[in-house]
């Protein structure tokens, strides 16, 4: 309702060529990342795209392997939408739109096979890599935030020490660096008026139609996809968002180049 | 790849289940299945079984969450606990909201929401048997449980998914390609005016692997498009239109 | 027949299907406008009235439009107005001055006293509002209240083959019931008098076979009690 009014306006706006903060279609507003800002996580990372905050933490505990794969690490990772960051998130249990986005994370990093997990094994466990995703502030483009904040996260991540008489994890008594060999990165195209738009602020979302996530890695190819909203795309507007996101993972991905030296 | 992988997916341009790698599982779908809701319908590829029912419009509650302009669906997925080889937990999942979710999503585009305002569509989909696939189906079978249940829309919905398995991009994944296959990517598409309204993507593909893969999923959607209107079709016998015409 | 015409009259045909290509018909009643194309909405039969193409769907639920004759059950009392569901996602208003001819001093009136919670009645749906506000009226001659007997849910799409040509088919039933029954468009069927069973048998023969040939046979042989 808030936004009822800018909607149509957002709308007219985008099909003069036009967006409100005067950006370029396919331009991002400024992103920045800053790893280690939760020193009692393995890593962590604060992405800010514009106004939106996304906080992203790793926490790793040894737990039990999935039986189809007895030495690899486990990857979870949620999405807390939590009611600080926007006045129309409810306290509760992750509603769809924050599982959503924790799935649409989860697969980028899974399907890029980005995190070495064959090497996490320590006896009959495994490290458990628990990726929490806390939106701090919402103006638009969630997924390619949190997403952002993910990644970074784990890069930043380093594995504890574990005393293996006491059978004891040492926390804040780093190991080695969480084997991170890929970087993918999420980028969405939203629809509005029949235009494709990057980087969506929250009031331009109010008149989405549609928006496609297309997450890539460094070689540039797709390793995950995921359409939502309940629009539709055409064909040559499916092929013109993967260029985009191939475009655009790139420039993103020098971004992030500098947290493992 | 994972321990007990087959060697080979694809020997000789064959699939292990004797399939070209363009060719889909036998599909079936049929209509007016249940007694009990306003419209239903199954829709089946190979051992992926989905059955759908619709309720509505019915009047919806609680009241602030009507929309005074629309209709609003409501969608929910689920796989029955014996669906699968692994017991499924019954409840919700991560999986299923995402998928009721996307379902949801897709729907919205094509009923004629605003011939209801303020009402709900209720969309049930219950998946019987699983292999590979399963919200194509879901979807598939929730389109024309809707169509059954008299609802407008502006077109059908038709869905299916792509793979990548040896390397090879693949028609409707199933069995052990499903297990062991590279990508999978379910899609669905409006017949007529070939809008993307479903599209997910889990695996790497290039970018000209993916514009192969879009075009096997064009024709793909096609063949199912065709079962979905015999189905629709069937229903009503020629005898039974014809006594309706002399009324 | 136009050459626009892609279809013929009474074709069965699927949502999104073309009907006519060019500007030359018009959509009507479950079909809509595509660019140059005419296309069905709902899965259903074509019925051509002139230049206008109508689909008329097999199913779907009762959605209220101005001069239907509904049959409803009150579901609540207000100060001034009743609450009426009338087998619709959408509930029926009754407001005093369309159910009361008498003047009501309102604040010293329970207006129960003229339409109670529970009662039935047979009310014209006078105004639906583009919100599906629905307003009825008992301000019409066939409006009344229906004490007794009982009530027979049919899919509201089906009402025309349960009245039949001229009311050919209500007839038949009545007259070999002696029952008096009386038929909402909302599907739902008031049936009062002594062989209430054999309406109600003939009633949901309809609705089981309306799709088939020979109906009125059926029904009749039904009612002279010859076993089906």
């Amino acid at each position: 309702m808030l936004f009822e009014t800018s909607e149509n306006y957002v709308r007219k706006l985008v099909a003069d060529g036009l967006r409100i903060d005067r950006r370029g279609f396919e331009d991002f507003r400024e992103i920045k990342v800053e790893t280690g800002v939760a020193p009692k996580a393995e890593g962590s990372a604060r992405v800010t795209i514009g106004n939106t905050q996304v906080l992203a933490g790793v926490k790793m505990s040894l737990g039990d392997p999935y039986p189809d794969t007895p030495n690899e690490g486990v990857l979870i990772v949620n999405t807390e939408l939590v009611p600080i960051a926007s006045p129309t998130f409810e306290p509760g249990p992750p509603d769809e739109n924050a599982i959503e986005i924790s799935r649409v994370v989860d697969r980028g990093i899974r399907e890029s096979k980005c995190i070495e997990l064959e090497g996490l094994g320590v006896g009959e466990k495994v490290w458990i890599i628990n990726v929490d995703i806390h939106v701090l502030d919402h103006d638009g483009n969630l997924i390619d935030a949190s997403a952002l904040g993910a990644i970074s996260a784990l890069l930043d991540a380093k594995i504890p020490k574990y005393d293996e008489n006491e059978e004891k994890i040492l926390y804040g008594e780093p190991d080695r660096p969480l084997p991170v060999r890929d970087i993918p990165v999420a980028v969405t195209s939203g629809k509005i008026s029949g235009k494709m738009l990057l980087d969506t602020t929250l009031e331009e979302e109010s008149a989405l139609d549609a928006r496609l996530t297309v997450t890539t890695n460094k070689n540039g190819e797709i390793v995950a996809m995921q359409k939502g909203g309940s629009g539709f795309f055409t064909f040559e507007e499916v092929e013109r968002a993967v260029e985009l996101s191939v475009e655009k993972g790139k420039e993103i991905r020098k971004i992030l180049g500098g947290i493992r030296d | 790849m994972k321990a007990g992988a087959p060697e080979r997916l694809i020997v000789d341009g064959k699939r292990l289940d004797g399939r070209a790698l363009d060719e889909m599982r036998e599909i079936e779908a049929r209509i007016g299945i249940f007694k009990r809701a306003d419209g239903s319908a199954m829709f089946r590829f190979g051992n992926t079984h989905a059955v759908a029912a619709v309720y509505g419009p019915r009047e919806l509650h609680p009241k602030f969450i009507r929309d005074p302009k629309k209709a609003l669906i409501r969608c929910r997925y689920n796989m029955a606990p014996f669906s699968s080889y692994e017991r499924i937990r019954p409840g919700v999942s991560r999986r299923s909201v995402e998928i009721s979710k996307i379902l949801k999503e897709a729907l919205s585009q094509v009923v004629v929401l605003e011939e209801f305002p303020k009402a709900t569509i209720d969309v049930f989909v219950e998946i019987l048997q699983a292999d590979a696939s399963t919200r194509c189906a879901a979807l598939n079978a929730a389109v024309l449980a809707l169509a059954d249940a008299g609802i407008p829309m502006t077109d059908l919905i038709s869905s299916c998914a792509v793979g990548k398995v040896d390397g090879e991009i693949v028609l409707d994944v199933a069995g052990v390609e499903d297990n062991y296959g590279e990508v999978d990517m379910p899609i669905a598409v409006t017949p007529r005016d070939g809008k993307v309204v479903l599209l997910q993507i889990d695996g790497i593909l290039t970018v000209e692997e993916f514009r192969k893969a879009l075009q096997l999923a064009k024709k793909g959607c096609q063949k199912v498009y065709e079962v979905q209107k015999s189905a629709l079709l069937e229903k009503y016998s020629e005898e039974d239109v014809n006594a309706v015409r002399d009324e | 027949m136009g050459e626009d015409l892609l279809v013929s009259d009474h074709q069965l045909v699927i949502p999104g299907q073309d009907l006519a290509r060019g500007y030359e018909y018009l959509p009507g009643k479950g079909s809509f406008r595509a660019g140059e194309f005419i296309r069905s909405k709902v899965l259903g039969q074509v019925r051509l009235k002139e230049k206008v193409i109508n689909v008329v769907s097999f199913s779907g639920v009762y959605i209220p439009k101005p001069g239907d004759g509904v049959i409803g059950v009150v579901d609540d009392v207000q100060t001034t107005f009743w609450i009426i569901d009338i087998n619709s996602p959408y509930k029926g208003i009754l407001v005093l001055s369309e159910a009361v001819k008498e003047f009501v001093e309102i604040p010293k009136t329970d207006i129960s006293r003229f339409y109670d919670i529970d009662d039935v009645i047979y009310a014209k749906v006078v105004n639906v509002t583009k919100s599906k506000i629905v307003t009825l009226s008992m301000m019409d001659q066939r409006a009344k209240k229906l004490r007794g007997g009982r009530i027979v849910f049919i899919t509201p799409s089906k009402v025309p083959r349960l009245i039949g040509k001229k009311g050919s088919m209500i007839e038949m039933i009545k007259e070999k019931t002696g029952c008096q029954i009386v038929v909402g468009q909302n599907g739902v069927i008031w049936i009062k008098g002594e062989r209430e069973d054999l309406a109600t048998r003939a009633i949901v023969e309809v609705e089981r076979e309306s799709h088939t040939k020979g109906l009125t046979e059926k029904v009749s042989e039904l009612l002279n009690g010859k076993d089906l």
